[in-house]
């Protein structure tokens, strides 16, 4: 018997669970590099919306993403518990950082293999490529474990195909009369 | 089998011996007189197997001695230089290389061509040992590489001085001695008098210098040992034999001051010759002279030698490089609290620290600039050999060989340069004969260029052959989509389609009459260098010219610090031209047409804002940032310019990679990160845009 409960243990994973509106998520913690409070963002225009922007990191300039709306759950809001979550993930080869903008962090949890449930054909409302799986944390309540190399990863030709809906929807030459009418 | 470490310096300088190999051997080709150039490579042969020998890469060394026996026959003048004697040398670098890329695990070397080689020179120099045993004989000749004086009586100075730890090791002299003995005949002259009771030992052995040293490796870690080779039995005497004095010197049995003051009373050799009246005063002095230059020469080659270079890896350079980024912006941080502060006392040293941090980044960057003329004799190589199996006679002139380029830059540049060589060479130089018809000299000439222009390197690879036919690129074009069938595009835009990954498969244009193979990877090499390639110039029948610009460096720039919004943005200053005021009037002028006149000429204009989409109200009274792109003004509206920034460019990362009209980005002095602005793509975009809403 304990012999059994020792190999289980072995066996569970430590998660970082976090709040995106209201709702439980988590990830594999050692995929999480740190946690920062929200510092200032520099806007890089032309890209998606859910690309907030950059930062800087120790000198180093790390991308930023805002996860709700990458979510499709509505933009992060900022407020004293907000926070970026510096997460790392291979992209050809090399190791990349990037920063996940978070409502919050809560804890870190060891779940079992058999305390995460497969995830559910249909109900969750997202992308169920981005889901690993759903983790009971008590009777009640369900995290959604989700599988970040995959949300990050899916940025390439996601944002390109965005990059070019915004050229081609943007005009430089749009609103000349406007501007000057206005001011004239 | 070898050291990994020494493995890495043996493979390092094989490299670099590899590399001057090449070129004096393409060198001798033009001046095959040239006994210098021989001797050149003989000895760059010579060091190759030297060192591989002791390295333990016993199959270069084995390889390379019998090419140096063959050239040793042409250094002594007995088979001349010949055109197969440097396709056989060349063949033979090619093959140490494979050899070496095999030994320190990158491929294999085909064991055949090496035997190929071998005979193909034993039958060019005639002669020699036979074949058969030639190559049988390899790994032996290669073991006694390693140790010339093994199997060979040899005489031997062996001096050990030991330290007191020799003997608390329970080592005594008289065990080395009878160990030592047991190898040859020695003689051991030992000091009973003096306190350190070190001993001088002479021995002739047969044995090897090899054997001498593994008897006394357990000494060495308590004991100074040197041992000297004094002779070889049979062998001729590179040194000139020693003297007396010079023995004992070295022995430590005479001080200088004594011996000097002994041959003091000595005439010098010269007078008494001349005293005896066995030769002229003349000769003598002549004599003498000569000495004295060949004295000389040897001392200045010594020095020369000394203050060349070291070896650095590259990583801690990256290491030094990033560490003085951070420092310049943080010295720009210095900068703007002490402009803040007002503090006299401050404002002084603050200065000296810009000045500084600016020499000592000036002097980092320019440790990794190296002269591009380094890859172009990997292309004279390439030319050599592409045109004979080709069958056409090409020159390759090079201009601008000393223009200094970022190795990594360098390093990167080689595969792209290597395509469009390859390119003129295949497609765009025709064969003698058809050159002959169109009136042109039968040798097609390749040439590459090189040179500075403001913060960029230029670079050109230019060929006199039979042009891009822009009507059928332009027909492949249509057909892969890539014009529309309603436009017109102009020649330029023609030729450039050639970089289009759709073009470069050897079945469309390049079997007919253009170019394509990999042009598309040249493309995305330079691109990826933060450069541009384009075709700049092509006549039919008379040749193309292809122009690859780069960036000097990739680390630190100069730019131009501006605002737009609550956004910085910073443009390289290299590409700026001066700065105009834009007001509400000219806007009005002009009826909203995005132009403002500057100096009696019309310059075309993008906000900023608009472009970006930067949110808020801008001000009455904008700034215009005029660039020369391409030959064409073209200003860039902004709220205000800040001042000059030195930049550390930093990547945006990869999702970002594609972002319009930005290169990169920086971090301020207060810890912001502000963007670096590409302003062709800037340019390029808005032409795009403002085409595609006239048309809708």
């Amino acid at each position: 018997m304990s012999a059994k409960k020792e190999t289980v243990q072995s066996q569970a994973t430590q998660y970082l669970t976090f709040m995106l509106r209201e709702e439980g998520f988590a990830i594999e913690i050692s995929k999480v590099r740190e946690v920062l409070d929200v510092t200032t963002m520099t806007r890089i225009p032309r890209m998606p919306e859910y690309l907030s922007g950059v930062i800087n990191l120790r000198g180093n300039v790390v991308p930023v993403m805002d996860l709700g709306l990458k979510l499709g759950m509505g933009s992060i809001e900022y407020c004293k518990n907000t926070c970026i979550m510096i997460v790392e993930l291979e992209v050809d080869a090399n190791l990349v950082e990037m920063g996940v903008l978070t409502d919050s962090v809560q804890m870190v949890l060891d779940l079992n293999p058999e305390d995460i449930e497969s995830v559910p054909k249909m109900g969750t409302n997202l992308n169920t490529e981005f889901i690993k799986g759903m983790g009971r944390q008590s009777e009640e309540k369900f995290l959604i474990i989700l599988d970040i190399d995959k949300v990050l990863a899916s940025e390439g030709e996601a944002a390109l195909r965005e990059i070019d809906s915004i050229a081609s929807t943007h005009s430089v030459a749009a609103n000349p009369e406007e501007s000057v009418g206005a001011e004239a | 089998m070898a050291d990994s470490e020494y493995a890495e310096i043996f493979r390092e300088e094989a490299g670099e011996l590899l590399e001057e190999l090449e070129t004096s051997l393409l060198e001798l080709e033009k001046d095959p007189a040239d006994l210098k150039i021989v001797s050149r490579v003989f000895r760059a042969m010579h060091t190759i197997k030297g060192s591989g020998a002791m390295f333990g890469f016993d199959d270069i060394a084995g390889f390379t001695h019998h090419v140096e026996t063959a050239l040793d026959k042409v250094r002594d003048g007995s088979v001349p230089v010949s055109t197969e004697l440097i396709d056989l040398t060349l063949a033979s670098r090619d093959h140490i290389r494979a050899l070496l890329d095999a030994a320190t695990g990158g491929g294999e070397a085909d064991p055949t061509e090496g035997e190929r080689i071998i005979v193909a020179l034993q039958v060019l120099v005639g002669g020699g040992m036979p074949l058969a045993k030639q190559a049988a004989s390899a790994p032996q000749v290669s073991e006694e590489e390693k140790d010339p004086t093994l199997g060979r009586r040899s005489h031997y100075r062996i001096s050990v001085k030991p330290t007191p730890e020799f003997f608390v090791g329970g080592s005594t002299m008289e065990a080395l001695l009878a160990e030592l003995d047991t190898l040859g005949e020695s003689t051991a002259f030992m000091d009973a008098e003096q306190e350190d009771g070190g001993a001088l030992i002479l021995l002739t052995t047969d044995k090897g210098v090899n054997a001498i040293e593994d008897v006394l490796v357990f000494a060495e870690s308590s004991c100074r040992v040197t041992v000297t080779v004094l002779a070889v039995e049979g062998e001729e005497e590179l040194e000139e034999h020693k003297k007396l004095g010079e023995i004992l010197l070295e022995q430590g049995e005479i001080s200088a001051e004594d011996l000097k003051t002994v041959l003091d009373r000595q005439k010098p050799l010269g007078e008494l010759l001349v005293g005896e009246k066995l030769v002229s005063r003349t000769s003598v002095d002549a004599a003498l002279a000569e000495q004295k230059l060949v004295r000389e020469s040897k001392e200045k080659a010594t020095v020369a030698k000394g203050a060349e270079s070291i070896r650095v890896a590259s990583e801690k350079l990256d290491q030094l490089i990033n560490l003085v980024g951070e420092l310049v912006v943080t010295q720009a941080r210095l900068t703007q609290v002490a402009s803040q502060h007002k503090e006299s006392e401050l404002v002084e040293p603050v200065e000296e620290v810009e000045r500084l941090t600016a020499e000592l980044r000036d002097c980092v960057l320019n440790i990794r600039m190296l002269p591009i003329g380094t890859t172009f004799v990997k292309f004279k190589r390439l030319v050599r050999d592409l045109s004979a199996e080709l069958g056409k006679e090409v020159v390759m002139v090079t201009a601008g060989a000393e223009t200094e380029l970022d190795k990594n830059v360098i390093d990167q540049l080689g595969d792209p340069m290597v395509h469009l060589i390859r390119n003129s060479i295949d497609h765009g130089i025709e064969l003698p004969e058809e050159r002959e018809r169109a009136g042109k000299p039968r040798k097609g000439t390749i040439s590459l260029a090189a040179h500075h222009s403001g913060a960029n390197v230029v670079i050109t690879v230019t060929d006199d052959g039979k042009g891009l036919d822009a009507e059928r690129i332009r027909q492949k074009a249509m057909e892969k989509g890539l014009f529309r069938a309603d436009t017109e595009p102009s020649e330029q835009e023609i030729w450039n389609t050639i970089f289009m990954p759709g073009l470069s498969t050897a079945k469309t244009v390049t079997s007919v009459s253009g170019r394509g193979v990999g042009m598309d990877v040249v493309k995305s090499t330079v691109d990826a260098l933060k450069g541009s390639v384009s075709v700049t110039h092509s006549i039919k029948g008379q040749g193309t010219t292809i122009t690859i610009m780069l960036p000097l460096t990739l680390a630190i720039i100069d730019g131009l610090l501006v605002k737009a919004g609550e956004t910085h943005f910073v443009l390289p200053l290299s590409q700026v031209e001066e700065c105009v005021e834009l007001t509400m009037e000219d806007i009005a002028r002009f009826h909203n047409r995005r132009m403002l006149p500057v100096r009696d000429q019309l310059v075309p204009y993008v906000r900023l804002r608009d472009f970006f989409a930067i949110p808020g109200e801008r001000p009455v009274r904008e700034q215009m940032v005029i660039s020369r792109i391409n030959g064409e003004r073209f200003g860039l509206v902004l709220d205000g310019v800040v001042g000059e920034h030195q930049t550390v460019l930093k990547s945006l990362g990869w999702v970002y990679r594609h972002a319009t009209g930005l290169s990169g980005s920086t971090i301020l002095g207060n810890g912001h990160v502000a963007l670096i602005l590409d302003v062709t793509n800037v340019m390029q975009c808005a032409r795009q845009e403002e085409h595609n809403t006239l048309i809708n």
